[in-house]
């Protein structure tokens, strides 16, 4: 009985760290499995403890120069789709213009569609124009599908935006560039920023529409599902954890110093 | 303060508002209108929604393009200024208050976009002027809304515009903090001597605040007045409505004596004072007679050998009484109008008052005011009972 009424007050609590753990389990797995010394080419079964991988993560020739790759291309992606995905949320939201409505509808498609017929019909595209493929076919198709996000993340934030802020600006002597920088950009800022970082996210680890694309152009995603067909290097363990740590961090600190901000005004 | 020194010279700091109209497309939100708003007043454009009175003060702004007409600043045609080029501060509906910046920045926005380096002094006075000096370093949505509502006054009152508009400034406050704040904003008006121009579709609030009030109706100026003014001599049966209650007798001119117009109305006579006859009146000719609820005594049937000569009276049956306190508010029924409406102070209550008794509703004469007959009589009543809920 007591066991019952004890379940009964933690239920929320249980039922959140089962989830937690159902979400953390493949990354505890990929964490230990850097640190593993796998006998022959593939790291699938637990040897014994190693940092060797660690201490040289460049060791597999090709995975750094393809990691490299692939995080120079997400910058980019990002950067192109942020920018042209705000332009379009910002127009989308304030104007009026013909075949808006087509547009705000048709900006949602890559989403919807199969990434693989996606990745076919570009590359058809590309051939029948002729492009050679390879660094500037991916960006060009990366681009394209963070699009759709960037425009969504955007999109919602401006529409909650009171218009009257700006004209608030305006009245109080800020001309159109000084409104746009002091008030429209610092509040679009969180939409623009969940877009930006979700555009980094798919560009990095997209592997299809990029298989189809790159031609001999070879990224991170490409190697590690290369090298899965002939052998594991521990290495892609450990790059994997290392993104996750860096994610972690980064989420951390940004928290940190959201209360400290917070801390401060109260 | 400063405006007072800057506006010393000619032509002074008066808004002129010349010929100034707004279409969208088919609709007309303002019909050309002129308007002129004395230096140092406290001014209110009253109406219900829709009228045309926000437009009319985002042209001031100059956040809204007039599509003919011009504004004037003193001396200044400030018409084809941009807003963030024209000398005036606007307190926008809701606030607008930058969420992003704390309150201290949200005051001395308007000081940096202008250059100035130092503003620590000038910002403390405000906030200490509109009592907000502890929230200095709070975010907009961590105060009330009274105390938003001070934000958005000082942010607009630091930079010394010759003309502070009000966009329904206190819309979203609750009743008792509304009134609070009615007198809050009368105090800062008369302490900075600034022009006040103020939106508003609340009577009353208009009445309390301005010195002069600019009732507007379907993108027209209805009438322009003193509150005093507009209630005593509303020219127009929508004035009569919307400022208060009105009673009206469609009524006949009967003669003419001196200074006196006769009037014939359900066998009875009225008499109105040519002076507050805004009709022309001509034997024969229709007119309404229109007097105020308060202005009406109430005598018993049996009692009224005890009216005294020389008063209007009417006499009909009491069909509803509400005691409110104060007064008691009757609606008589009587064969000139259906719906009279009464309201007699509790001083010396007649138990016989009661619904169902016959009575004499009789006044002074001079409270009888004379309007167009061709007029809705209904025009503006219902509108304020839809803006009021």
């Amino acid at each position: 009985m007591a066991f019952v009424n004890w379940f009964k007050r933690n239920v929320v609590v249980i039922a959140g760290l089962l989830t937690l753990a159902y979400l953390l389990l493949p990354n505890v797995v990929v964490t230990v499995f850097s640190f593993n010394r796998p006998k022959g080419r593939f790291n699938y079964e637990w040897q014994q403890f190693s940092a060797d991988a660690w201490k040289d993560p460049c060791g597999v020739s090709g995975l750094c120069e393809s990691l490299g790759l692939s995080l120079q291309l997400a910058f980019w992606a990002t950067l192109g789709a942020t920018l042209l995905g705000t332009m379009i949320a910002f127009a989308l939201v304030r104007y009026r213009f013909r075949a808006r409505g087509a547009v705000n509808s048709l900006i949602f498609l890559p989403m919807a569609m199969p990434e693989v017929v996606m990745a076919a019909s570009l590359l058809t595209l590309f051939l029948n124009m002729g492009a050679e493929l390879g660094f500037w076919t991916i960006l060009i198709a990366h681009i394209m599908f963070c699009l759709s996000f960037v425009v969504v993340g955007v999109k919602a934030r401006v529409m909650s935006m009171d218009p009257r802020l700006e004209q608030a600006a305006q009245d109080l002597y800020a001309g159109p560039v000084q409104t746009f920088l002091r008030v429209t950009l610092p509040i679009a800022a969180p939409g623009i920023a969940a877009g930006a970082l979700l555009a980094f996210a798919l560009s990095f680890d997209d592997f299809i529409i990029t298989n189809f694309n790159a031609g001999s152009t070879v990224t991170f995603p490409m190697f590690v599902w290369g090298s899965a067909q002939r052998g594991t290097p521990v290495q892609i363990n450990v790059i994997g954890t290392a993104m996750f740590v860096v994610a972690v961090a980064l989420v951390l600190v940004s928290m940190a110093v959201g209360n400290r901000r917070k801390r401060q005004k109260a | 303060m400063k405006t007072t020194e800057e506006t010393t010279t000619a032509g002074g700091g008066d808004v002129r508002l010349t010929g100034i109209s707004k279409t969208y497309g088919d609709f007309t939100a303002v019909h050309p209108l002129d308007l002129t708003v004395p230096e140092g007043s406290f001014f209110a454009l009253l109406g219900a929604s829709g009228c045309g009175k926000t437009t009319t003060l985002r042209m001031i702004a100059g956040l809204e393009e007039p599509t003919a007409g011009t504004v004037h600043l003193g001396d200044q045609d400030v018409t084809a200024l941009p807003p963030y080029k024209r000398p005036v501060n606007t307190v926008f509906q809701s606030y607008a208050l930058f969420p992003h910046l704390d309150i201290y920045e949200n005051v001395a926005f308007g000081l940096r976009r202008r250059g100035i380096k130092s503003v620590k002094k000038q910002v403390e006075e405000m906030l200490e002027l509109v009592q907000l000096g502890e929230q200095a370093r709070k975010k907009p949505h961590q105060l009330s809304g009274g105390q938003q509502q001070r934000v958005a006054v000082a942010r607009a009152l630091i930079n010394h515009p010759k003309v502070l508009l009000l966009d329904e400034p206190l819309g979203a406050l609750d009743l008792k903090l509304r009134r609070q704040m009615q007198l809050e904003l009368k105090r800062i008006q008369t302490e900075v001597g600034i022009t006040f121009v103020h939106v508003t579709h609340d009577q009353e609030e208009a009445m309390t605040m301005a010195d002069c009030v600019a009732v507007m109706n379907a993108g027209r100026v209805e009438q322009l007045g003193t509150p005093a003014d507009l209630y005593e001599n509303p020219r127009t049966t929508f004035v009569a409505n919307f400022l208060g209650t009105s009673n009206f007798i469609e009524a006949e001119v009967d003669s003419t004596s001196g200074d006196d117009i006769v009037l014939k109305a359900g066998g009875g006579k009225l008499v109105l004072h040519r002076a507050r006859a805004s009709a022309p009146a001509t034997t024969g000719g229709k007119i309404l007679a229109g007097v105020r609820p308060e202005k009406i005594s109430l005598t018993h049937a049996d009692d009224a050998g005890e009216i005294p000569e020389g008063r209007n009276r009417i006499t009909g049956r009491i069909t509803e009484s509400s005691f409110i306190g104060v007064s008691t508010q009757f609606v008589v029924d009587s064969p000139v109008c259906s719906d009279f409406e009464v309201y007699v102070q509790n001083i010396d209550r007649d138990p016989r008052l009661a619904p169902g008794a016959e009575v004499v509703l009789h006044w002074n004469p001079a409270h009888t005011f004379g309007l167009d007959a061709a007029q809705d009589i209904d025009a503006g009543a219902e509108t304020v009972e839809e803006e009021v809920a």
